[in-house]
């Protein structure tokens, strides 16, 4: 396990930041990207049930545990969705490989 | 136009705009409550309601949905009035010093004291990327079936593959003069049950599935009259039809609050933890909708903050009258 994971991230704007964060925190990625002030919702707190921390992992994503049915299911109901689709708060923070890209998926109006 | 004359108008009808109804009720102030969903419930009925929840004092656990049924039951003695479907558009006060909100069905109501509860803001149904899309909102597409008669012997287009695309695939199979089904992957994953019927309705066809397939553009003369689909090889073809219903769940937004003059911080809004009450005198906001410093975005907390609304309410319903303090134990309920 890497000790910290070097994660960029896309804002919605297109805008790029980065961050370096400890893997051996009990938190996941929603939590984390929602602490460091990303604008992300989390209505469901964290149950893959309401898709507002959907990002598109551009790297790292194969390194990553699979999706689970569960995941699959919330990102399904969403108007688009890729290949490469993740919701961070199903991404343990512990599982996290030493570089990760994301970019944060636009909120539809 | 509905006109509603109350004390307290609550907007959001969550878990914590149902209990302050309660707390209200205890003081003898009478409650209107306006959601933007179809049922009373917030988050909890919409979005998690066979989800366990530990942390409610005196329920070691209680589904999501029990706890919303419970709250009904705790507060129908004080007889609260609902406006559901509708979401509060104009707020406004008035020379008497009382309220006057509007919402977007027309629905006026005149109050003492606002009680903003709207957890993370108005649940609005998610919108395709699709080109026209807006343009033919109201004259053609509807993310909503509030009446499916409304559909009767027309072209209908459904998109999306989740629960309430394939129920409602189901129930307009035999309303609709013609029915598609649009889904952007190659299965559903919905309930199997559900998913069979869809797809037994096809191979009868009742309705025509287009899978792997994205709604690009809309076209019409005034009214909707065509859709054109891609699919994943971004061949495209056109499909005639006089309904478009995108049903691709809810998501939260702050919606018309956010230009009420009140303080507001990133999207919540500030308060005193006193009273509850906002920079604007009479309205106050509680549950997931404020902050203040220590905020904790718990249920428990926004009962708490309901409690305390209310106690300040009173000063604005009944102007110069004492309040004293009393436990239901020793007070017992009295409905009104």
């Amino acid at each position: 396990m890497a000790e910290f994971c070097h994660i960029t991230v896309v804002d919605r704007e297109g805008v790029q930041s980065e961050l370096d964060v400890p893997t051996d925190i009990s938190m996941n990625l929603m939590e984390v990207l929602k602490g460091e002030g990303y604008p992300i919702l989390a209505t469901c707190g964290g149950m893959a049930l309401c898709g507002t921390c959907h990002a598109l992992i551009l790297e790292g994503y194969d390194e990553l545990s699979k999706r689970t049915e569960e995941e699959l299911d919330m990102l399904d109901t969403l108007p688009q969705t890729f290949d490469n689709s993740r919701l961070c708060c199903q991404i343990h923070v512990q599982e996290l490989p030493e570089k990760l890209t994301l970019e944060l998926a636009a909120i539809e109006d | 136009m509905k006109e509603i004359q109350t004390d307290i108008c609550i907007i959001g009808a969550g878990p914590v705009g149902l209990f302050s109804v309660f707390e209200a009720g205890l003081l003898k102030m009478r409650c209107h409550l306006v959601d933007y969903l179809p049922q009373p419930g917030g988050q909890l009925t919409e979005i998690y309601p066979k989800k366990p929840i530990y942390d409610i004092p005196g329920y070691p656990t209680v589904l999501a949905g029990e706890l919303v049924d419970n709250l009904m039951k705790q507060i129908e003695p004080f007889n609260p009035t609902f406006t559901l479907g509708e979401r509060v558009e104009t707020f406004e006060r008035l020379e008497n010093g009382e309220f006057r909100v509007g919402t977007t069905g027309d629905t006026v109501i005149y109050c003492k004291v606002v009680a903003i509860a709207a957890g993370l803001g108005c649940f609005e149904p998610r919108k395709p990327v699709s080109k026209n899309l807006e343009l033919f909102e109201g004259k053609g597409v509807s993310y909503m079936i509030l009446d499916p008669e409304k559909h009767r012997n027309r072209k209908v287009v459904l998109a999306g593959g989740g629960d309430s695309a394939l129920d409602w695939a189901i129930h307009l199979a035999d309303i609709a003069g013609e029915l598609t089904l649009v889904h952007r992957s190659e299965e559903f994953r919905g309930a199997p049950d559900s998913v069979q019927k869809v797809y037994d309705l096809a191979n009868a066809g009742k309705i025509r599935l287009v899978l792997n397939s994205n709604i690009a553009s809309l076209n019409g003369n005034g009214v909707l009259r065509e859709i054109e689909l891609t699919d994943k090889n971004q061949q495209s073809t056109i499909i005639q039809t006089d309904d478009l219903i995108p049903l691709f769940g809810l998501s939260p937004k702050l919606g018309p609050i956010a230009n009420w003059g009140l303080s507001l911080d990133k999207n919540a809004i500030n308060v005193n933890t006193e009273t509850y009450e906002t920079n604007v005198e009479g309205v106050f906001a509680i549950g997931d909708i404020n902050t203040y410093p220590g905020k904790l975005k718990l249920i428990l907390c926004g009962f708490h903050e309901g409690a305390l609304m209310a106690q300040k309410a009173y000063e604005y319903v009944y102007p110069n009258q004492k309040l004293s303090f009393k436990y239901t134990t020793v007070n017992g309920i009295h409905s009104f």
